[in-house]
């Protein structure tokens, strides 16, 4: 039975399978969403909180930012999150699947993230800081009101890549039976034989996720450089 | 000027390499087409041609797993292939040529394994294969030789003892796609089931606690079993997945002699030997 549907359905994109999986597709795709969402707010939080550490005039804590970004994000998101699943397990904390691909997907993403905001606000001129804090603003005041302003136009490019890809990552959940998108593909191309069709839908349902933020990226890049 | 004698001269190399690979080819299809009046022939006075080229050959070709434990797996260090599957084409070997060293084994997995039969590539297939009425069509099937079925692992000591005892908010273990997944879907339609790529992986994950049983064919379980003794079977099988041994459509001889082989391996007591060496239990009778 399954051979002769494969034999069919190599020449041509089978829609029946959209058809017939359209529940399965729709929950791995809102899993997605919802893994990928949390995600995003976490690494961008997380991210922020590790430029900030590595630029602050605090020696221990530019260290503690630096060995986070080059130890996470020298190594593959696959060992990150099996860390959580596997790992935490024998600490006495058990996370399933969705949890620990989401929070490996956020702790991941937030050094790239780190590293473009880093690098957004060493574009900033120096004498911008000194100037500030010389006619009396405090430290964080400076970041607030002259610094970050700047370098978020020049960050915003970066992080629409890193949140680009935080999507695409999240497939990294089917590994651990996270009930993703990529988790549901997978059932449905050993269910139907036909890979093909199974996971060109697949990359449609991804496409409808980046292909917009791509825009929303662009618009946003385009509305900033308007105010210069 | 020049261009026009390299021109030649790639001519002369192109008509050369065609003449050269059609001489080949006139070669290869005199070959099989004397061998090919010699083979039907004696297939219609019902001879054994199967039998008689593996003999020809000197041996038997096996394809097996190499990468199962208790049935088939490669020793990295010895880089023997050890397991049940191997101790039976061995016996089979010594059966049919004499000689149990008469062997070459072959890994195949689930994937290749047909069309490596189909191509010629191996004799037989007994790798862990279940009989069911889809492969019949493509192969032709031994007696049964190994009664798989699905069972669930669980650690020591569980709540969990049977297929019964799979209730609503049980984490199962499985692999994506596999018929186990659909099996515990009917059996225990209340349980989650966690899908995974690969056995080694949903192993890892019920070891760090992340489900409650993991469920395939027994005889992976034992397998398993037998790595982490903090595990075991339990409750029985609740499907029935007889193993069988396959050989290439047709070959009726090989089968027959196939059966006739497992036949005195049963009455000979030799075949419990073998089942309690590997599974570590005496088989159901």
């Amino acid at each position: 039975m399954h051979f002769r549907k494969q034999g069919g359905s190599n020449d041509m994109l089978n829609f029946s399978i959209l058809e017939r999986y359209i529940d399965s597709y729709l929950a791995g795709f809102y899993n997605t969403i919802q893994s990928s969402v949390l995600a995003l707010i976490g690494s961008f939080v997380l991210g922020t909180v590790i430029a900030v550490f590595r630029i602050a005039p605090v020696k221990p804590l530019n260290w503690f930012g630096t060995a986070y970004v080059e130890f996470i994000r020298n190594i593959p998101l696959l060992l990150v999150v099996f860390f959580f699943y596997l790992g935490l397990p024998s600490l006495g904390i058990t996370l399933d699947g969705f949890v620990c691909g989401t929070i490996g997907l956020a702790v991941y993403t937030s050094s790239f993230i780190a590293e473009a905001i880093r690098a957004g606000i060493m574009s900033v001129p120096k004498g911008q800081t000194e100037a500030a804090l010389a006619s009396g603003l405090t430290y964080l005041k400076t970041m607030r009101h002259i610094i970050l302003p700047q370098a978020i136009k020049i960050v915003i490019p970066p992080l629409g890549n890193q949140f680009i890809n935080l999507i695409k990552n999240s497939s990294i959940l089917t590994v651990f039976a996270g009930f993703d998108l990529m988790y549901y593909g997978d059932i449905i191309n050993t269910d139907t034989f036909d890979t093909f069709s199974t996971y060109i839908f697949v990359a449609m349902f991804y496409l409808l996720l980046t292909i917009p933020l791509s825009f929303a990226v662009v618009r946003i890049e385009r509305r900033l450089a308007r105010n210069d | 000027m020049v261009r026009r004698k390299w021109k030649a001269l790639g001519l002369l190399i192109t008509l050369t390499a065609v003449f050269v690979l059609a001489a080949c080819g006139t070669k290869e299809n005199s070959d099989s087409g004397s061998s090919s009046p010699t083979t039907s022939a004696s297939a219609a006075t019902g001879g054994t041609p199967t039998i008689d080229a593996i003999k020809s050959k000197g041996k038997l070709v096996v394809g097996v797993k190499f990468d199962t434990r208790l049935f088939g797996l490669k020793d990295p260090a010895s880089g023997n292939v050890e397991g049940f599957d191997i101790d039976i084409a061995k016996g089979l070997a010594k059966q049919l040529l004499g000689d149990e060293t008469k062997i070459e084994l072959r890994e195949v997995t689930s994937k290749t394994r047909i069309p490596m039969l189909d191509n010629g590539e191996i004799d037989l297939i007994i790798a862990t294969m279940t009989i069911n009425e889809e492969r019949r069509k493509q192969v032709d099937f031994s007696e049964v030789y190994f009664n798989a079925g699905q069972s669930l692992l669980v650690k020591k000591g569980s709540p969990i003892q049977s297929v019964a005892d799979v209730k609503k908010g049980t984490k199962v273990m499985a692999v994506k796609g596999a018929t186990s997944v659909k099996n515990i879907k009917e059996k225990a339609p209340d349980a989650t089931v966690l899908e995974f790529d690969n056995y080694q992986d949903a192993f890892s994950a019920l070891r760090a606690g992340q489900g409650d049983a993991l469920t395939t064919d027994n005889a992976i379980l034992y397998g398993m079993a037998s790595q982490d003794s903090n595990y075991e079977v339990v409750g029985g099988t609740f499907t029935e997945e007889p193993y069988g041994i396959a050989a290439k459509k047709g070959n009726a001889d090989l089968v027959n002699a196939v059966n006739e082989y497992l036949a005195s391996l049963k009455s000979s007591g030799e075949y419990d030997k073998i089942y309690e060496k590997w599974i570590g239990e005496t088989p159901l009778k």
